[in-house]
């Protein structure tokens, strides 16, 4: 019998409770809502526990709590039947008793609104100087590193370099030549209106180079390898293992970020470039199905019209875009405290940034190379 | 209506032949135990020799290489998910690093197991979460607090309040006393002997501490060479001649802690 039963009765002397059964945790929602209802009846009670088969210390916290509050109040309360064990739990439970906050509660503020603005912006300004902060204090990890060659971690370089680069072939190249493949094939449908179905190789060998192959890359490495960084080195603050570094004397940002910085920094163009050529693939093939442009001739024609510099730009912005995403993934793996969620939050933050940053840096360079004449 | 019978026969937790390995090391072969009802019994061993390890098996954490493992008469592979869930809740486990929520508060982890079984009302619920940390030794000022702003002393009572919040029948304890103050270990001893008094609880309990093994433990099994050499009342351990059973309670601190017991025992004679 997994129950508890209440006998209630009048007597002349007041009411009389008998209970019978088990008064444990299992069947105390249905219990302690009516032995709550008489702890502000002021008519004499007696409680009589001789049945009960067993009692633990919810049961008795229950029972504790009628007798405390009636006394409290002065009702007459008596207990009959009560066994050495369920006194002694009563007593234990009386002892630890102690009102607790559950959590602190958010306070309710006036103008709800204006205080979260001004936190978001106020949190804003602080993550910009710690991130500044952060890169001023990575950046000179890494001189230092450069100058003192010996000081350089190469086994944690190389391990990050296949992470970052060699297990990201298979995805990026699928990735890029797909993109290559619709490139190819919306342009053709379009030019096709002008009878201008040869200037895909235009669209296709400028964009990828140029833009495309080192922007989808970025973003690929960013979600794969920026979020890892967060995620890892977060987690090993957690554990506290970021600080036992520091107690042994290893600095976390040489040991930790210095190497998947060099590693992602190295990966990136050699990445973007093999993205932009897988691209190129899809797009040559689409050509020679949908448009009977035989592959060699795509090939001669793309060296004609793509200059060298849209080769250069797209290598000169990928180690930029895989400095970004280093130092934003570590940076936000170094922020994380306190919880697993926070964990979670700053992998997120991490991504969205190194994301968003990218694409702004992208804008810029657009407008700059263009200054230079590099159209 | 339980799903699970508790016979109420036999021995409430029994392994036989157990064997546990990782690769090529063997850290169980062989291993035979049994735990009875109401019984505080204690294990020790060497760090490493698999007290842990012996523990989430019988937890039904770590899946074994052979052997057969049974609580209250039931094996505990195999078991349909009713049936399982109906056996976990009557354990209270408290993990050798806390294993806390890290994202609730430690009042908030208290009543995670309260809100996973039942549904009772806030108050209720609060003012258990309440005298659990109180009974764990942890003042009301613990409780909104997260995980991460504890002590490490404090995270073993808290997980210690979680593990209690069931009532549950059997008690897994992986290392309690580690990490507490003389003071805080003390009283811990003296929880654990009056809740087994008063609720007829099982206490599973590893641990290193000399003076909780001879103040609460009925019985002590001695894990080494893979397997449980002896599980007996320490008074017949010592008569074991096994050089590691040996150094363990006849070394200087098992020296002190047989001699603190005899003048408790004194003591209380008087
Ligand atoms: N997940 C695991 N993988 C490999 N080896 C393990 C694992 N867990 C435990 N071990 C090994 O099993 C042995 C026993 O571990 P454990 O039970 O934690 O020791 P202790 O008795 O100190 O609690 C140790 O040698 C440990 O290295
Ligand atoms: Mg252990």
């Amino acid at each position: 019998m997994e129950t508890a039963t209440i006998h209630d009765e009048r007597t002349e002397e007041g009411r009389r409770l008998t209970l019978h059964g088990r008064l444990t945790v299992r069947v105390i929602e249905d219990i302690s809502p009516r032995l709550r209802e008489m702890e502000d009846d002021p008519v004499p009670l007696t409680l009589d526990l001789g049945g009960m088969k067993r009692v633990d210390t919810t049961g008795a916290w229950v029972l504790y709590r009628l007798v405390e509050h009636r006394t409290e109040q002065g009702f007459i309360t008596e207990l009959t039947g009560l066994t050495p064990r369920i006194e002694a739990l009563m007593a234990q439970v009386g002892k630890a008793n102690q009102m607790t906050t559950i959590r602190h509660p958010i306070r309710k503020r006036h103008f709800h609104l204006l205080a979260r603005i001004g936190a978001w912006v106020e949190g804003g300004i602080y993550q910009f100087g710690t991130f500044l902060a952060f890169l001023g204090l990575t950046m000179l990890a890494l001189v230092r590193a450069l100058m003192h060659p010996r000081r350089l971690r190469w086994l944690a370089i190389l391990r990050q370099a296949e992470v970052v680069g060699v297990s990201a072939l298979g995805i990026v190249g699928l990735m890029s030549f797909l993109v290559g493949i619709v490139i190819a094939q919306q342009g053709a449908v379009q030019l096709r209106q002008f009878g201008a179905e040869v200037f895909v190789i235009n669209l296709v060998g400028r964009i990828t180079f140029r833009e495309l192959g080192v922007l989808m890359t970025a973003i690929m490495v960013a979600g794969r390898s920026g979020s890892a960084f967060a995620a890892q080195i977060g987690s090993m603050k957690l554990a506290e293992e970021v600080d036992a570094m520091r107690t042994i004397g290893m600095p976390p940002i040489e040991v930790l970020v210095i190497p998947r910085l060099i590693a992602t920094t190295i990966a990136m163009p050699l990445l973007a470039f093999y993205g932009a050529i897988m691209a190129i693939v899809g797009g040559t093939l689409i050509s020679w199905l949908q448009l009977g442009i035989p592959p060699a001739i795509f090939i001669l024609r793309l060296q004609e019209v793509v200059p060298l510099t849209d080769v250069l730009v797209g290598l000169i912005k990928a180690p930029v875009f895989g400095i970004i995403i280093a130092v934003t993934g570590c940076f936000h793996g170094m922020q994380v405290e306190g919880s697993a969620e926070a964990v979670g939050e700053k992998t997120t933050a991490a991504v969205v940034q190194s994301i968003f940053l990218v694409i702004v840096l992208d804008a810029f360079f657009a407008i700059f190379f263009t200054a230079l004449g590099w159209a | 209506m339980s799903v699970i019978k508790d016979d109420q026969r036999g021995p409430i937790i029994q392994v036989e032949g157990l064997r546990n390995q990782f690769g090529s090391q063997i850290v169980h072969e062989d291993l035979d135990l049994s735990v009875n009802r109401g019984e505080i019994i204690g294990v020790v061993g060497g760090s490493g020799t698999g007290k842990t390890v012996l523990m989430r098996s019988i937890l039904g954490l770590q899946e074994f290489a052979a052997g057969k493992i049974s609580i209250f008469g039931k094996p505990i592979t195999g078991l349909a998910e009713k049936e399982e869930l109906e056996v976990r809740r009557r354990f209270g486990v408290l993990f050798q690093n806390g294993a806390l929520f890290s994202t609730l508060t430690v009042a908030e982890n208290v009543q995670v197991p309260l809100r996973e079984f039942h549904s009772m009302t806030t108050e209720l619920m609060d003012e258990i979460a309440g005298y659990k940390l109180g009974l764990a030794g942890l003042g009301p000022e613990a409780g909104p607090k997260y995980p991460s702003e504890l002590s490490g002393g404090m995270r073993k009572r808290a997980a210690l309040a979680r593990a209690l919040s069931l009532d549950p029948r059997l008690l897994f304890l992986d290392e309690p006393t580690a990490g507490l103050d003389p003071i805080g270990a003390a009283a811990f001893d003296h929880l654990i002997l009056e809740l087994r008094d008063a609720l007829g609880l099982t206490v599973f309990l590893i641990t290193h501490d000399l003076d909780t093994l001879y103040t609460i433990c009925d019985r002590v099994a001695v894990l080494a060479d893979r397997r449980v050499l002896a599980a007996a009342p320490i008074k017949e351990l010592l008569e074991i001649d096994h050089p590691w059973i040996q150094d363990y309670f006849r070394g200087p601190r098992g020296r002190s802690a047989m001699a603190g017991d005899r003048e408790n025992r004194k003591l209380a004679g008087t």
